[in-house]
């Protein structure tokens, strides 16, 4: 197997830090791994926020409308969450646009006529409009009418999806970019912005948003549906909860299989936009006719490294490639990566594309049964399915986190498809004893803020387990053997 | 190259549109510096309280506002990047440590309340203070930093950086006591009125040491501009408006004294608007000096962030004043009252 030290050279080309003689991280390097982690964080509460948005807004309506207890419990019990969610959110969020100018300098200078504007606007008509009615929401519930308070949450959702938009504008451009011209000031080759309604909407938009704003929907409704199969794993009769794990599954209906078949077509759009990155997402290295795999395991260690046609056990259709990529033409012929003087880590992109969907065919699987079950009308008696639940709370995080590996680590060497290399992008005054230093910063606090956000899910979950007079008792671990399912029907 | 809309391409929509940009920036500024400034005063001024109901009125008055109004430093970063995309990558990049330091101190302060109420530990709980109070003096700090570094470039190790940055904390403390004087019960408003006093006449003493060592120094050139009409003017008015401030705070009128306090930091913004114009960035080893006309982007897409974006900007205002009338009353540990 390769050593450790060549997984970082593929990945981040040569120059790579670990020679074993350098105490700090070369600038770039360090930029590119904080700017990836640490956007890594921002989305999982991002996607919180997206994705719980329409489960606030429905539950604060069933509350006020049928004042029936089990919707207020459910409202004010995600409302924590989204509140916790959205403060990290906030905190995480700021760096981001900070990273821009401390570790990118060239970048915001070359782009930002371009999407300075886009993030100006998501400022001030999402941000400011979460913030405000989140305030109205979380602490003003005797303080307006039912009708405000309702408009409050719908206002905070909307916010939450609107800056999804403004933030994808910008980074559609980034892969597609378009309505633009290349111009010099003060010495510097810069684009400037010649069509507005071109850059803000580039081929890649609206692909983007769908897929993120159904991607964090999916990976939301996973985590409700396993809370939920958790407490009534505890307590088989909590109401609040078998209705919440109802409304998941039948959301998880709808928005998995469109996920996969949106995604489909969105592998064909980035086919004939970024065929590099195409190349690297199929392991396609030659230029000729390709085949389509559908599936593919690595059949040696090597094949990790480097997932290229003789190293795999793929099921494929031959030649399938060529067809969708041209068209039409079973011979056609794709240019692989042989053909390009600088890649991305191709092992990165292709495991992590495979991973994306291989979870998302998991997802319709697990939707699917769920809605058998609930034709039955079992879904909350199934010990199987409930543990398979509370187990796939994670993992629609980890398909939508394994999505954008592909969509940013696919698009190296470039930050912005053709305009500029992220080499060219980072800072040249920043110092390699700098950026380690923040760069160890980000990693220490960030895992602290994420530990304490899943504390948080957990201290909220046993409080609400307290609330329904659960006993803790120490043999009844989810993982644990399947327990009796006390006065329910276990069985047909 | 198709023509978008009916937005000028070739020309700003008037003549002087950059310059309003930048005194739009700096209104983005000033709004940042004024709200969130007293939000970083009630978490100093929380280190003093020790009394478990004092600590809850504090968090109740800090809770529902202070996310909205540290959103205007996203709008203050990305207005910049949109008008001045060389400002801002200067800016940040010029001062890595500072910047990144404060958006952390930012970080804690945001998380140390939300954080202490999810759980009822006192170990916990400390922790979480810290990180409110930490975080509340120091984010004021470094941003102080940022700005004198920025203002007087002279790097942000520097006299004049360090005393602006104290400078902002002496203020946040006084523009916090004032907040919490005005709108909290009479026994807490009489200590805050004690603090903020102090406060006050901490930070009027620091920006006559600060202005002393810029002058003495000349640092960045500015000894001419605040040796001149406008700025003995706004030195003038930040000392009539802080004296006056602590006479009516002394006859316990708390609003007329947050008023005054308020003029302190809007004051301090409108200093920094003049040391820099016309330049925007001063020259430093990054590169040389730019003025508003030499980083300002082209007209199209100046024109359209001002179509689009001022509209907008007014809503905000309006959300601002509805926020705060919903959340108008005297504040008790519960939450704010009726
Ligand atoms: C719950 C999460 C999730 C799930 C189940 C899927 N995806 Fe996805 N995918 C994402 C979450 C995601 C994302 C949010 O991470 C991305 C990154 C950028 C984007 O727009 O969405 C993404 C990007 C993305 C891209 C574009 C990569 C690029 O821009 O270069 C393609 C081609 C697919 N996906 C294809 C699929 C297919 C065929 C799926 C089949 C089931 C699938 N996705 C399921
Ligand atoms: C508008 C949104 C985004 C913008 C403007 C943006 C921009 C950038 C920039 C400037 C870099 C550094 C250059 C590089 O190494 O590629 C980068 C890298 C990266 N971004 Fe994005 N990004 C955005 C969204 C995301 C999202 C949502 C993710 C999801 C996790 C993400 C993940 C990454 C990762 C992992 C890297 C490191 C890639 C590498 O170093 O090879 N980005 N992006
Ligand atoms: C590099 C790219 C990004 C930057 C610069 C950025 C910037 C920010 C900032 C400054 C905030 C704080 C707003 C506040 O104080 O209320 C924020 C929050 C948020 N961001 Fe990002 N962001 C980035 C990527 C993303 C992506 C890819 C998404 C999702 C598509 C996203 C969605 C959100 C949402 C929904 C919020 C609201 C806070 C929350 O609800 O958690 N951001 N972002």
């Amino acid at each position: 197997m390769e050593p450790p030290s060549q997984l970082f050279d593929v990945a981040f080309g040569a120059g790579a830090p670990l020679d074993g003689t350098a105490l700090f991280l070369p600038a770039e390097f360090a930029s590119r791994v904080q700017f990836g982690w640490t956007i890594s964080v921002h989305i999982l509460f991002a996607a919180l926020s997206i994705g719980l948005a329409p489960f606030i807004v429905y539950f604060t309506w069933k509350a006020i409308r049928t004042d029936r207890d089990r919707y207020e419990r459910l409202r004010s019990f995600w409302l924590k969450v989204f509140a916790v969610g959205f403060v990290m959110g906030t905190v995480t969020g700021i760096p981001m646009s900070f990273q821009f100018g401390t570790n990118f300098p060239q970048f915001s200078a070359v782009a930002g006529e371009l999407i300075g504007g886009p993030l100006a606007f998501e400022a001030k008509m999402a941000f400011f409009l979460e913030a405000v009615f989140l305030g109205v929401l979380l602490f003003g519930r005797e303080r307006v009418s039912d009708r405000t308070y309702f408009l409050s949450s719908v206002l905070t959702g909307f916010g939450a999806w609107l800056s999804g938009f403004w933030i994808l504008v910008v980074n559609a451009w980034m892969q597609t970019p378009q309505g633009y011209e290349m111009i010099t000031r003060n010495g510097m080759e810069v684009a400037q912005l010649t069509d507005p309604i071109a850059a803000f909407f580039t081929p890649r938009m609206t692909w983007m948003y769908v897929h993120m704003i159904n991607a964090s929907v999916i990976a939301v409704a996973l985590l409700v549906a396993g809370v939920a199969a958790y407490i009534i794993w505890k307590k088989r009769d909590a109401k609040a909860w078998q209705t919440a794990l109802k409304i998941a599954v039948l959301i998880l209906i709808v928005a998995a299989p469109l996920q996969a078949v949106h995604g489909d077509a969105y592998g064909r759009h980035v086919e004939d936009t970024q065929p590099q990155k195409f190349a690297a997402m199929e392991g396609h290295y030659e230029t000729g006719t390709a085949d389509l795999h559908l599936f593919a395991i690595p059949t040696s260690t090597d094949a990790i490294m480097d997932p290229s046609e003789e190293n795999l056990f793929a099921i494929s259709l031959p030649r399938v490639g060529s067809f969708l990529a041209s068209g039409g033409d079973f011979d056609a012929v794709v240019k692989g990566l042989d053909e390009y003087e600088q890649n991305p880590p191709v092992p990165l992109v292709f495991w992590s594309f495979r991973f994306m969907v291989g979870l998302g065919f998991l997802f319709i699987g697990l939707a699917f049964w769920g809605g058998y079950l609930i034709y039955r009308d079992r879904l909350s008696d199934s010990s199987l399915y409930l543990k398979l639940m509370i187990a796939a709370s994670p993992l629609g995080y980890a398909a939508l986190l394994t999505g954008w590996y592909v969509t940013e680590i696919g698009r190296q060497p470039w930050v912005i498809q053709d305009v500029l290399k992220t080499s060219e992008a980072v800072s040249s005054t920043l110092s390699s004893t700098e950026a380690t230093a923040s760069l160890v910063a980000f990693v220490v606090i960030y895992i602290g803020l994420v530990l304490a956000a899943l504390y948080t899910l957990r201290w909220l979950i046993e409080g609400e387990l307290r609330e329904l007079g659960v006993e803790e008792s120490p043999n009844d671990h989810w993982y644990g053997p399947i327990p009796e399912l006390p006065g329910v029907g276990n069985d047909e | 190259m198709s023509k978008p809309l009916v937005i000028p391409v070739d020309q700003y929509l008037h003549p002087s549109l950059p310059d309003v940009w930048f005194g739009v920036v700096m209104f983005a500024l000033a709004m940042y510096v004024v709200l969130d400034g007293f939000d970083f005063g009630i978490g100093m001024l929380y280190a003093t309280r020790e009394d478990d109901h004092d600590r809850e009125t504090l968090l109740a008055a800090f809770g529902p506002i202070w996310d909205a109004n540290e959103v205007w430093l996203i709008a203050f970063g990305t207005m910049t990047l949109a008008a001045f995309p060389d400002v801002y990558s200067r800016l940040l990049a010029d001062n890595y440590l500072i910047a990144l330091g404060f958006v952390l101190a930012l970080l804690f302060r945001g998380v140390g309340p939300e954080l202490r109420e999810q759980r009822e530990d006192e170990q916990w709980q400390r922790a979480c203070d810290w990180s409110f109070v930490g975080g509340s003096i120091l984010a004021p700090f470094l941003f102080g930093v940022l700005a004198g570094s920025w203002v007087f470039s002279v790097g942000a190790i520097s006299l004049p950086a360090i005393l602006t940055g104290v400078g902002l904390v002496a203020v946040s403390a006084a523009t916090g006591a004032a907040f919490l004087a005005a709108k909290t019960g009479p026994a807490l408003a009489e200590e805050m009125r004690d603090l903020g006093i102090v406060a006050t006449l901490a930070y009027l003493g620091g920006v006559v040491v600060l202005l002393a060592v810029v002058i003495w120094t000349d640092a960045g050139g500015a000894a001419s501009t605040i040796l001149s009409v406008p700025g003995v003017a706004i030195v003038g008015l930040s000392v009539v408006a802080g004296v006056a401030g602590i006479v009516l705070a002394l006859r316990d009128r708390y609003r007329a004294w947050l008023g005054f306090a308020l003029a302190l930091p809007v004051l301090l913004s409108l200093l920094v608007a003049l040391l820099l114009y016309p330049e925007i960035y001063p020259a430093t080893a990054s590169g040389t000096a730019l003025t508003v006309e030499m980083a300002v982007v082209s007209p199209l897409a100046l024109n359209l962030t001002t179509i689009l974006g001022f509209p907008v900007l007014l809503v905000v205002l309006w959300y601002f004043k509805f926020l705060y009338s919903v959340f108008s009353g005297p504040i008790e540990s519960e939450g704010y009252g009726a």
